[in-house]
């Protein structure tokens, strides 16, 4: 089964502060250990929002908004595919993420599973 | 979190952490039998424990710390049968219980475990059943059952197959090692033979079947994705998963309305996963890149790369599969790689050719059962316009067969030929 992890933006993120170094590696070490356990399949971290443009329809008419946009608890910040066997083994997945091992780390996922072409 | 929530997190943690834990300890106690005993017994203990408690912070850890009291205990209780115990206890006490950090540099350490696992799981001297039983027990993570499901054997007959593979290593007294020099080839051939082995079972499962019988494609593609990880240097390694991830990314498009098989040639491209093309075609460029004369893996999936370039049928590069077909030849010579070659050549040189080399195949032990050939004839009679020859190969392929889908799709097209002579048609 395929999940995509949405992993919700916050303040530091959009500020366009590069992350540490030790942040960076932390990152890689982690996606290296789901590369060594076969199952990631895509990863991408998203730029903030303050390089991001919003294209809207509306009443057949387009109209484009360049950010940064200030909701950033609905930005999100970046994608990951897993391929595993359950929901509950994603959820174990996103808990060894390295970024939520200090303690005032505040953070939200959204879980969704892959729609699969033969449902 | 409720029974069932805790768990499936409990099955979650297990699949993530138990191939992990059962090579740690075999490197430990030296028997992979005791090893997994002693892991199935930390098991026992967080089903029993974590529904009070909850998950702990550090899953991994409190399993490797449970097997390893467990052990100790087991260590001790034979030190008066045996010295050599009584060193690996000390050994353990001096350890002091310390706990590897999964998540940190002890990975490679971990990592030599794993691939030591992956070796042994899979050794010559187990039938291929064995291996595939105890590969996918192992380092699969999946249960006895799911391994029955996915297999449509009985549960009983995979519990005796495991036992018995884990009796026989015992016996044989295989040592817990990776194979090298000269023996690394074969050893590795054996390892690869298994994952592939566990693709197919998964890939020529139909609609309708238990799910874990596909699922099996996913298992096998984690298995090899993990070897790639722990064997970067070996480019079968990565021509294996090469092969795998392309296979799969036309597994929408293998099937049509009413689970009919559709031909690869005849596969709506838009349904194949680029995704996973992409992966397959990232995979081939690292084996390519370790250099060297290419293995029947990579080749293999070198063929299956051209398919997947090209975004329709018409656009497949049918000279370069021939190349590639001729050097498989070279190195795995077998009348059913002769006979591929020839369906290629026909493509890439008509069906002339084709025909000569695929009469020349006619007179094959190896192939006297196997409906592909006179399946294939028949396609190229067709081709050269001679349908009553074509319409009689159809035929006789259609009663070598005991698969009814592919028998049905033969004697449909012996039927269209048969049409064909009678109205005296012109060659395709």
């Amino acid at each position: 089964m395929r999940f995509v992890i949405l992993r919700r933006s916050d303040a530091t993120m959009e500020s366009d502060t590069p992350a540490s170094p030790e942040l960076f590696e932390a990152m890689r070490q982690y996606d290296d250990e789901m590369r060594k356990a076969g199952v990631l399949v895509a990863v991408e971290r998203l730029q903030p929002s303050s390089r991001g443009t919003r294209v809207r329809l509306s009443k057949g008419e387009f109209t484009t908004l360049d950010g940064p946009f200030s909701e950033t608890k609905e930005l999100i910040a970046g994608v990951t595919m897993m391929e595993v066997a359950s929901k509950e083994e994603a959820i174990a997945w996103i808990k060894r993420c390295p970024t939520l091992c200090s303690g005032d780390v505040e953070a939200e996922f959204e879980i969704r599973p892959v729609l699969d072409c033969g449902e | 979190m409720t029974a069932t929530s805790i768990h499936n997190t409990i099955d979650a943690v297990w699949r993530i952490e138990s191939a992990k834990l059962i090579a740690v300890l075999t490197r430990i106690v030296r028997d992979v039998g005791i090893a997994e005993d002693l892991a199935q017994e930390a098991l026992v203990a967080a089903l029993e424990q974590w529904p009070e408690s909850g998950v702990p912070e550090k899953p991994g850890a409190w399993l490797m710390a449970t097997a390893k009291h467990r052990a100790l205990d087991l260590l001790r209780r034979r030190q008066m049968l045996d010295r050599k115990h009584e060193e690996l206890g000390r050994e353990l006490e001096a350890q002091e219980l310390t706990v590897p950090d999964f998540s940190a540099a002890l990975d490679d350490d971990i990592g030599d475990d794993l691939l030591r696992l992956m070796f042994i799981a899979c050794h010559p001297v187990l039938s291929s059943e064995s291996r595939v039983a105890l590969t996918l027990r192992l380092l699969g993570g999946l249960t006895t059952d799911e391994i029955a499901r996915a297999f449509l054997v009985p549960e009983a007959t995979i519990a005796q197959r495991i036992v018995r593979a884990k009796r026989t290593l015992a016996q044989e007294h295989i040592p817990f090692e990776v194979p090298r020099g000269k023996e690394l080839p074969q050893r590795l051939s054996s390892v690869l033979g298994a994952i592939y082995l566990i693709f197919n079972e998964g890939y020529s499962a139909t609609a309708g079947d238990d799910w874990m019988r596909p699922a099996l494609c996913e298992d096998a593609l984690r298995l090899g994705r993990i070897l790639a990880e722990l064997a970067p240097q070996e480019a079968e390694v990565h021509g294996l998963v090469a092969l795998m991830e392309i296979q799969a990314s036309r597994a929408a498009a293998r099937t049509g309305p009413e689970g009919r098989p559709v031909l690869l040639l005849d596969q709506d491209r838009a349904r194949w996963d680029r995704l996973l093309i992409r992966r397959g075609l990232q995979a081939l460029e690292r084996a390519n890149a370790l250099g060297g004369a290419r293995g029947p893996y990579a080749l293999q999936a070198a063929i299956a790369a051209c398919h997947a370039r090209a975004l329709v049928a018409e656009e497949t590069d049918w000279k370069r599969i021939v190349e590639l077909y001729d050097e498989l030849a070279r190195i795995m010579p077998s009348p059913i790689v002769e006979l591929n070659r020839a369906v290629a050549v026909s493509m890439a040189s008509g069906p002339d050719a084709a025909l000569e080399l695929v009469d020349a195949l006619t007179a094959e032990p190896a192939l006297k059962g196997y409906h592909l050939l006179p399946s294939v004839r028949g396609d190229l009679l067709a081709k050269l316009g001679r349908y009553d020859e074509a319409r009689a190969e159809c035929e006789r392929a259609a009663a070598m067969t005991r698969n009814a889908r592919e028998q049905e799709l033969l004697l449909e097209r012996a039927r269209e030929f048969a049409a064909r002579s009678a109205d005296g048609h012109r060659p395709q």
